[in-house]
């Protein structure tokens, strides 16, 4: 888990970075290596590990527009995720998705940025699941200003009459881009909206791994073994603001030190301390991390950018005659590569 | 007011700022007006369509709201149906998908199912667009689709000068109106917008009646007919084309899709035989067929050459490249223009 937590925080640094590339000195979204909206989830990692380190890579997951945390606690592959947030012709969706919008159908991870509408599929994956007799189960994410939309309310309605596997995660960061829980959202305590579904419910109010990796193995064990769904919320933090370039004027100062303060990674790296991992192998396991992040960000960027004619393929599995670009490409079909 | 007399006005500002304005003059001119949506309050809306609404109105008036869509949307619809003004904000045109009944059978049929007893004098607003590279849930247009649904108004600005006027129009008006901000035009500090868009706009309220479009550059040889983004995109073209003694054209805003100015359009193919229609929304069953067929019913034989441009029917992807090569730009335009021409 720690290995994750920390491939995932290092990732996350590392796009930021990226992300700035070609966008100083005025800050132009769409400039630069890594155009379009960006959402990192530092500060959200044990959410995530805590509970992808249950599952197998026939569960579904559904993650939300803040995804690569998930993504990578997953096992969604490193390198072909980097390629497509970077655009380029190799990336998991040829560059069509970007990274609000990863789908590894090798261990089932798909992506929405519309809030909430990630939940539905996941109740189908379970669904699927249960019609086909497979212990597979799906876990949708979502956040906790996504608990007030109706796909969500729809779908614990749905998976709790129809009994099916899957597990709806709540990652709690407080924020709703500016909107802070309180003003938006009753109750406190998300996961309460399981009661009005005859649903377990269960929170985690603090960010610990550890914490959150036991709660929810009993909420992937009990979908596994056929005993219905859950509604689990795990208080985590958002350490940067909603999407880069966010300047968070509505954000108290103090908030986001007492965030800054309170770092999950720590809480863990603290823990293997007590328990006599020594230095020197969180430190390894940080270099490895690192290094595996930095062969992502080499390999992707050294990927080339799709031809533009791409635009018109993968509108449909079956293509009716006519649909696609109408004038086949040269060399159509070779080998990825040339000049981007 | 011509173009002269905006010009004497003197003073410009961006898009954003004079939508705002139109909403606060509105606002303080009658109680019964309000303004919901995400992050409207605090964060003055994620385009800047409501900075500094808070400071002025507060919260009971700049109302923050639950990610609720369908919630919201319908709640405006029946605050407006119990006689207040509200304008609701739909952050991306793109999320409508989850709260459409509220717009479609709600929103824009109550005042029709009623027999006309039931008024809805609310505005819906939303920001439209890529050319930004959010890929495919955050960057349509979808201008046909909203026009293809009888009952509401549909409002596309593309200058500050018509955001204003369009907007006070909008809050007025005592039906279902969809005012569809592009993100690019507004003047955000994180998405640079091109240099049209920033017009002088008078301090005072004006109004900009529905259903005239605007002749934003004259020509005598190809009419373009557009809206939105792509107004600058066609003026840009055409003065191009201008430069290098190519064909003279004339770019018409259409900047209302319903009620649809077909008149000066009809007139301006009279004169030119020759039509272009830029759009950024999906080709088939949109904007330009609509804008062609109309030229054609009206008489056939005007038209000696059309040209539609328009995302080819596929949903807006992520990489640079691809979006480039869908979303038309000005040299596309320019070519389409010259084509025609021909
Ligand atoms: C249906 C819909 N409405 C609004 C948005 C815009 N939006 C994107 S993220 C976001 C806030 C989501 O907050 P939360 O669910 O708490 O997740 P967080 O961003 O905090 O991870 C909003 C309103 C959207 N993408 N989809």
């Amino acid at each position: 888990m720690f290995e994750d937590m920390v491939t995932a925080r290092l990732y996350e640094e590392r796009l930021q970075n990226e992300y700035m590339e070609g966008k100083r000195p005025g800050f132009d979204i769409s400039a630069g290596e890594i155009p379009g909206e960006l959402h990192l989830a530092a500060g959200q990692e044990a959410a995530a590990v805590g509970v992808c380190h249950h599952l197998r890579d026939d569960d579904t997951v559904t993650a939300p527009h803040r995804p690569h945390h998930v993504a990578i606690a997953k096992g969604v592959d490193l390198d072909r995720m980097t390629a497509e947030i970077f655009g380029r012709e190799t990336g998991l969706s040829s560059g069509k998705g970007g990274h609000m919008h990863l789908f590894d159908p090798d261990v089932n991870f798909a992506c929405s940025g519309i809030i909430a509408q990630g939940c539905p599929p996941a109740v189908g994956a379970a669904l699927a699941a249960k019609k086909r007799n497979s212990d597979a189960v799906a876990v949708a994410y979502l956040g906790e200003g996504a608990i007030d939309q109706g796909g969500f309310l729809e779908s614990l309605n749905m998976a709790s009459v129809h009994d099916l596997p899957v597990v709806f995660v709540v990652e709690d960061n407080d924020w709703a881009i500016s909107m802070p829980k309180a003003r938006v959202t009753t109750p406190d305590d998300g996961s309460k909206r399981a009661d009005g579904f005859d649903m377990h419910g269960a929170r985690v109010d603090v960010d610990d791994a550890v914490a959150v990796y036991e709660a929810a193995g009993e909420a992937v064990g009990r979908a596994r073994d056929g005993n219905g769904p859950t509604l689990l919320e795990v208080q985590v933090h958002r350490r940067m603001g909603h999407f880069m370039g966010d300047p968070e004027t509505y954000r108290p100062e103090a908030d986001q030190e007492a965030h800054a303060e309170r770092d999950s990674i720590d809480r863990l790296a603290a823990r293997l301390r007590e328990e006599g991992v020594d230095d020197d192998e969180l430190d390894g396991i940080r270099d490895a991390a690192a290094e595996r992040v930095d062969e992502a960000v080499t390999w992707a960027k050294q990927q080339p950018l799709p031809e533009a004619d791409a635009a018109h393929d993968h509108v449909f599995t079956n293509p009716p005659e006519g649909v696609t670009s109408d004038e086949p490409e040269p060399g159509a079909g070779a080998a990825a590569g040339g000049d981007d | 007011m011509s173009s002269q007399e905006q010009q004497a006005t003197g003073r410009t500002a961006t898009m954003s700022d004079a939508m705002v304005e139109a909403v606060a003059h509105e606002m303080r001119e009658d109680e019964e007006v309000f303004y919901m949506g995400e992050d409207v309050a605090d964060y003055g809306g994620i385009f800047d369509s409501t900075t500094g609404l808070l400071d002025e109105f507060g919260r009971d008036r700049v109302m923050d709201v639950p990610i609720s869509e369908t919630a919201y949307i319908g709640a405006a619809v029946g605050a407006a149906q119990a006689g207040m003004r509200p304008i609701a904000e739909l952050m991306f045109v793109d999320f409508a998908g989850v709260c459409f009944d509220q717009i479609y059978n709600q929103m824009a049929k109550n005042t029709y199912m009623s027999g006309g007893s039931v008024s809805v004098p609310m505005v819906l607003t939303t920001a439209v667009g890529g050319d930004y590279n959010d890929a495919a849930q955050h960057s349509q247009t979808l201008y046909g689709t909203f026009a293809h649904l009888p009952g509401m108004k549909v409002v596309v600005p593309s200058t500050a000068y018509d955001a204003k006027g369009l907007m006070h129009n909008a809050i007025r008006d005592d039906d279902p109106v969809v005012y569809m901000f592009h993100k690019r035009l507004m003047g955000i500090g994180w998405m640079p917008a091109p240099d049209g868009p920033k017009t002088p706009v008078p301090e005072e309220p004006y109004t900009i009646p529905f259903g005239e479009a605007d002749v934003k550059r004259e020509g005598d040889d190809v009419t373009v007919v557009t809206l939105g983004l792509h107004v600058h995109r066609a003026v840009e073209a055409a003065e191009s084309l201008a430069d290098e003694g190519g064909p003279d054209a004339e770019v018409i805003d259409l900047r209302t899709l319903t009620p649809l100015d077909r008149e000066t359009v009809i007139e301006s193919v009279a004169d030119t035989g020759r039509l272009v229609v830029v759009d950024e929304d999906y080709r088939s069953f949109g904007v330009t067929g609509e804008i062609v067929a109309s030229v054609a019913e009206h008489d056939p034989s005007a038209l000696e050459a059309v040209e539609r441009l328009a995302v080819p029917d596929v949903p807006i992807p992520y990489s640079r490249p691809l979006e480039d090569a869908i979303n038309p730009d000005a040299a596309a335009i320019a070519e389409a223009i010259r084509t025609v021409a021909e």
